[in-house]
């Protein structure tokens, strides 16, 4: 029997599906070795030249032979030292700022303004500037990469200091807790997702401003050894460059994620 | 021997809008006060003047007497929205209001057991505050607020966020808690009948902007659900008649 669109005693059918975030890490491992499956497939039934594009068994051998050379460890070492330290002076430098400005009224305005003004700057731009102010050495490259991560950075963290609920700091002050207890206990944890999911997108930056200091003006590093593989025509290396360069991403995101289970488990 | 505190001329403007105007009131030391009044009235508002979350527009607040020794926190806030820190457990919560104020680690967790069971929440010391009912969140927020052995507890609209039946479960248990730590309490509500049970004296607020319309003493017949109503509609009556007049 039927009334509308309901039949008598009918079980109310679940209808709150999806919309939840569910992490499942085989299915990421799934995906990545099913795309080089098809790729390599793709290779072997002739889809494409691998003149043009290596397939991934070329990539691994190259790899394998950089690494047993000591090439790879040499430009991954010169290339990593320049990521770490661009990457944490400039993420210091922007929290630092970030904060400053999020939290005195008298740096907010002049703050907003040089950072809104300097942050559109494409700072590859200002790759040759840098090496002609702090030379073809590391400087020049550290500079480029801190310097890019200090705007998203100091954003980011701007962002986050206003996004903690203000009614939590006016708790804190009604309890009596200082100006530095109120930042330290309740600013900076409140604001702490943010400066993550913030550090997630910096790490890509840095990545990216690393290459390009390095292709303009290194002698080693990996962006210096794709660009050398290219003029070369050497694409097995070339790609095994950019599969590292993908792989420092993934680790870097790998690290990350484990830092936001670690400090955000009250989520 | 507590405090008790004194307004006296205080008004407070939102931009154009004036939310209290020449608000003056006398809150006795030892007594539990309750602020009722329409919606939108400004009593949360007086209420942060009263605790010094608000800069008055005009006039002042003093505080009168002396605050017990082992106060730690004279003006004392419990929130409507609980005002939880979510990264930090339900004892987390409670160290927080002790860590600025030197105790030794044993005496701050001992305080820290004592409100937890006082509040009937000493299984619950390691749970996040997400893992709690509204309740249950609450209790958080008194036991935080009896931590600090406060001489005056400020409790802005403490049960609202609650449904009815744990509202009137909580509101017995808070009664006997408030008289056991031995404060002054001020504590605005828009529910009559948590006024006239929990009020020794009730100050009825007119429509906004806010001023004392009546102070009553427990025990005058206006200090009556009934009693109170009437003046509640009194002030709607009077709120439509000049809508009406334009």
């Amino acid at each position: 029997m039927r009334r509308g669109n309901w039949r008598m005693a009918e079980t109310v059918p679940f209808r709150a599906r999806g919309f939840v975030a569910r992490e499942r890490g085989w299915a990421a491992a799934v995906t990545l070795l099913a795309v080089l499956a098809v790729w390599q497939i793709g290779a072997e039934l002739r889809w494409f030249s691998v003149a043009f594009l290596s397939t991934p068994a070329a990539i691994a051998r190259a790899l394998w032979h950089l690494a047993i050379s000591g090439e790879l460890g040499r430009d991954l070492g010169a290339s990593l030292g320049r990521l770490l330290g661009g990457w944490l002076g400039g993420t210091l430098a922007g929290l630092v700022a970030g904060l400053a400005i999020g939290l005195f009224s008298t740096l907010r305005s002049p703050g907003m303004a040089v950072v809104s003004a300097l942050f559109p700057i494409p700072k590859i731009a200002l790759v040759p500037l840098f090496i002609i102010w702090f030379g073809i050495g590391e400087g020049s490259k550290l500079v480029t990469v801190g310097f890019g991560v200090f705007f998203p950075m100091a954003i980011s963290t701007i962002a986050a200091v206003d996004a903690v609920p203000r009614n939590l700091i006016r708790m804190g002050q009604s309890f009596g807790l200082s100006q530095a207890a109120v930042v330290w206990r309740i600013v900076l944890p409140g604001a702490l997702p943010a400066l993550l999911a913030a550090m997630r997108i910096t790490a890509a930056t840095a990545i990216i401003l690393l290459v390009a200091a390095e292709m303009i003006g290194a002698e080693n590093g990996i962006g210096a050894f794709v660009l050398r593989a290219g003029n070369l025509y050497d694409i097995d290396a070339l790609m095994a460059g950019i599969a590292v360069l993908s792989l420092i991403g993934l680790v870097a995101a790998r690290l990350i994620g484990l830092a936001e289970r670690a400090l955000l488990k009250w989520r | 021997m507590t405090l008790g505190l004194r307004a006296t001329g205080v008004s407070h403007r939102y931009g154009a809008v004036t939310a209290l105007e020449g608000v003056t009131l006398d809150i006795p030391a030892g007594e539990t006060t309750v602020i009722v009044g329409p919606s939108g009235c400004g009593k949360s508002t007086l209420l942060g003047i009263l605790g010094g979350l608000l800069r008055p527009s005009a006039g002042e607040v003093t505080v009168e007497g002396n605050a017990p020794e082992a106060c730690l926190n004279r003006l004392t806030y419990v929130f409507q929205d609980f005002a939880l820190l979510p990264w930090r457990t339900v004892a987390g919560n409670v160290a927080l209001v002790l860590e600025p104020h030197g105790l030794s680690r044993a005496a701050r967790e001992a305080r820290i057991a004592e409100v937890l069971a006082m509040t009937g929440l000493s299984e619950f010391a390691d749970a996040w505050p997400r893992q709690l009912s509204g309740g249950m969140r609450q209790r958080v927020g008194i036991a935080r607020a009896l931590a600090v052995r406060p001489a005056v507890l400020l409790m802005d609209e403490p049960l609202s966020a609650l449904d009815a039946q744990t509202r009137e479960l909580l509101l017995d248990e808070v009664s006997a808690l408030i008289a056991r730590a031995g404060a002054t309490v001020v504590w605005v509500t828009h529910n009559l009948a948590e006024a006239v049970r929990l009020g020794e004296r009730i100050v009825v607020m007119s429509r906004r902007p806010g001023r004392v319309r009546a102070v009553l003493r427990r025990g005058e017949a206006a200090a009556s659900e009934a009693g109170l109503w009437a003046m509640i509609r009194d002030e709607a009556a009077d709120a439509a008649r000049e809508l009406a007049d334009g």
